[in-house]
């Protein structure tokens, strides 16, 4: 499989300039060629009208299936709507541990969602976090104590603020030694 | 004495959470969350299932769907507290049932959380009920070390400054008086606050550690007071800081000289009434604990040129419990590091039975600025490099070859005089066992006891 990733915008509704960012920190970040393309599945069989909200396993199930013949390493979903795990009010992403698939929701990312003026700079940090944190969980890592690492757990949206973009030490040594990405982030 | 290993994060152990759920998708969904978290996680779909899986392997918490078809969730839970009371179970309900949840609670449940979770509180709930159970078992196992403490063949030394320090630890346990430990790193000062509480009447409450260096600035007093639900941006939940759950306990301030001026202040004030708020809350809370805190800070340099409050400083300097370095009781080195060549060879499961003279003469000569934690780390990392039967000089890290010539001044007169010394000081002085080693008589011995003035 060819390094890469694709980022695959399901629903997405805040600005388009937003993913184009995205794909290019995260080229910086993973050391790896980011393509945006569509999804070729119908998203809204993750809905769930009893919650009003979007399964987000079962998003990670259509981008594997979407991208079954293609050459992508991850592929990365991006999308405006709430997402929800089965026991859980909401979840802001969901990975596949040492898998291929990863979605993110920008809903709860946005200042608005909190009563606060919009702040497209505040999203795009918010966004790009846990974006970084979700593909993180693909590469096999898990939740990191140190709290500067990217790799924290936050569930609510202040918390992604605390901590930074990058991996810890101790994660990068992790990547390294798993060797998924080997050139990433040295040069940073 | 205290070892405290170096965190890796290759093995973290957050411990284990077994989820019982007849649903797949709750089950799965849990389990995934849990395994990113860090947690060992195990799921059953039943009773029956759950009873296995306890019987199989330990679990530090139990998340349990009341609802389930067969023996449910209430049932469980009792045949659970039957075998384990201190195991937290934490019930999981639909809207429906909170009824049957508060008697679970009723009936020692740790807490409930109905369906949909919130991730924040789900997150929180968890880790503290593992916190919890871990606490436990730790003050179990620390009991029964406690009642080794008297013993001269303990780890902890039996050096006539360790046993001051114990005498001291065993009379001030019982009073409720707070307690300053000084001490370099690796001395071990959270094992003393430990033995603390251990031996106080709070034994039977949590003894609940705050790494105050660790802990930003900003996040401390969320950490020690907690948070109301909307106290900021985000906070969607109320939360308990360490302070509420110090409650009854021991609360153990770990590099206290590192608190910042503004909340040196709430500090302060908690201590002297024993109530405080949490931030975004009005509602005064009432807390009952004992204070133990730590340092390697000079806290009078700090009270001189005004970066530790003068007040806090007597507030909290009432017994003072002094540490010395390892340096400053060589003659427990050769006991330390049998007892942790005896521990790391049986947990590594290397068959070390000892070191060779050489090796440990290097042991009890070199400075230790790391303290105990370095040695342990030395005979570590020993039990890893080195062949058994017996740890030899190579086994040991380079800077214990480097260090213990420069100690000395250059002459081979030095060197004869500090090893002298330093043989004599390994033997509390016993000249006929201190000749033996040197492999000298007596009478060569004495004359050179006169020559260089060792013992007067
Ligand atoms: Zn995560
Ligand atoms: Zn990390």
């Amino acid at each position: 499989m060819a390094a890469g990733i694709d980022i695959v915008p399901i629903y997405f509704t805040d600005r388009d300039e937003t993913l184009r960012r995205l794909g290019g920190v995260l080229e910086l970040d993973f050391r790896a060629g980011v393509r945006l393309r569509r999804p070729w599945f119908d998203p809204e069989g993750a809905f769930d009208p009893s919650r009003g909200q979007y399964r987000a396993t079962s998003l990670l199930q259509m981008l594997l299936e979407d991208s079954q013949e293609d050459q992508a390493e991850r592929v990365l979903g991006v999308t405006s709507v709430d997402l929800f795990a089965p026991v859980l009010t909401y979840v802001f992403g969901e990975a596949q541990l040492n898998g291929r698939a990863a979605v993110v929701s920008c809903h709860r990312l946005r200042a608005e969602a909190y009563g606060l003026p919009p702040d497209p700079a505040l999203l795009f940090q918010r966004l790009h976090k846990e974006a970084v944190h979700e593909l993180g969980h693909t590469y096999g890592l898990l939740h990191c104590p140190d709290v500067r690492c990217v790799m924290r757990a936050s569930s609510y949206a202040e918390e992604i603020e605390l901590k930074g973009e990058r991996f810890c030490e101790a994660c990068r040594a992790l990547l390294a030694q798993r060797n998924v990405i080997p050139r990433a982030l040295r040069s940073r | 004495m205290a070892v405290q290993r170096q965190e890796t994060p290759i093995s973290r152990d957050a411990g284990g959470v077994l989820v019982v759920d007849d649903e797949f998708s709750m089950r799965d969904s849990l389990v995934h969350w849990f395994e990113k978290d860090g947690y060992r996680t195990g799921s059953a779909q039943d009773a029956r299932e759950a009873l296995q899986r306890l019987e199989e392997e330990p679990w530090d918490a139990v998340l349990l769907d009341i609802k389930m078809p067969g023996m449910d969730g209430l049932e469980l839970q009792r045949r659970i507290r039957d075998v384990d009371p201190s195991l937290p179970i934490i019930m999981i309900t639909a809207f429906a049932s909170v009824d049957s949840a508060v008697q679970a609670l009723k009936e020692g449940a740790f807490d409930y959380v109905t369906k949909p979770i919130d991730p924040d509180e789900l997150s929180h709930l968890v880790r503290r009920a593992v916190e919890r159970h871990r606490l436990h078992q730790e003050n179990l196992q620390l009991r029964q070390k406690v009642d080794q403490l008297a013993t001269p063949t303990t780890i902890v030394g039996a050096s006539g400054p360790m046993a001051r320090v114990l005498e001291l630890v065993r009379s001030v346990a019982e009073t409720d008086s707070t307690v300053l430990i000084r001490g370099e790193s690796g001395t071990g000062k959270e094992l003393i606050a430990q033995t603390i509480h251990a031996n106080s009447r709070r034994r039977y409450f949590p003894i609940v550690p705050v790494n105050c260096g660790s802990v930003p600035e900003s996040l401390l007093e969320s950490e020690l007071f907690g948070h109301e639900k909307g106290a900021f941006t985000g906070a969607q939940y109320r939360r308990k800081g360490k302070l509420e759950m110090a409650d009854g306990g021991t609360l153990f301030l770990d590099e206290v000289g590192t608190i910042g001026l503004p909340m040196q202040v709430n500090l302060l004030r908690v201590l002297e009434t024993k109530e405080f708020t949490r931030v975004g809350g009005a509602k005064p809370v009432h807390v009952d604990f004992r204070v133990i805190c730590a340092t390697n800070q000079d806290l009078e340099a700090q009270v001189r040129d005004g970066t530790f409050r003068e007040d806090l400083y007597f507030r909290l300097n009432v017994v003072t419990i002094s540490l010395p370095p390892l340096r400053e009781r060589r003659q427990d080195i050769p006991l330390l590091a049998h007892h942790l060549l005896k521990k790391y060879a049986q947990d590594m499961n290397r068959p070390f039975t000892g070191f060779d003279p050489a090796a440990m003469d290097l042991l009890v000569r070199y400075n230790w600025p790391g303290n105990v934690r370095e040695l342990a780390n030395a005979v570590e990392r020993a039990m890893v490099v080195g062949r058994p039967p017996s740890v030899h000089p190579e086994d040991l890290p380079v800077r214990l070859n480097e260090s213990s010539a420069s100690q000395t001044g250059d002459s081979l007169a030095d060197m004869e005089r500090a090893h002298v010394g330093m043989i004599l000081e390994r033997t509390g002085g016993n000249v006929t066992r201190a000749a033996e080693i040197l492999g000298i008589d007596r009478v060569t011995l004495y004359n050179k006891i006169k020559k260089y003035h060792l013992r007067s």
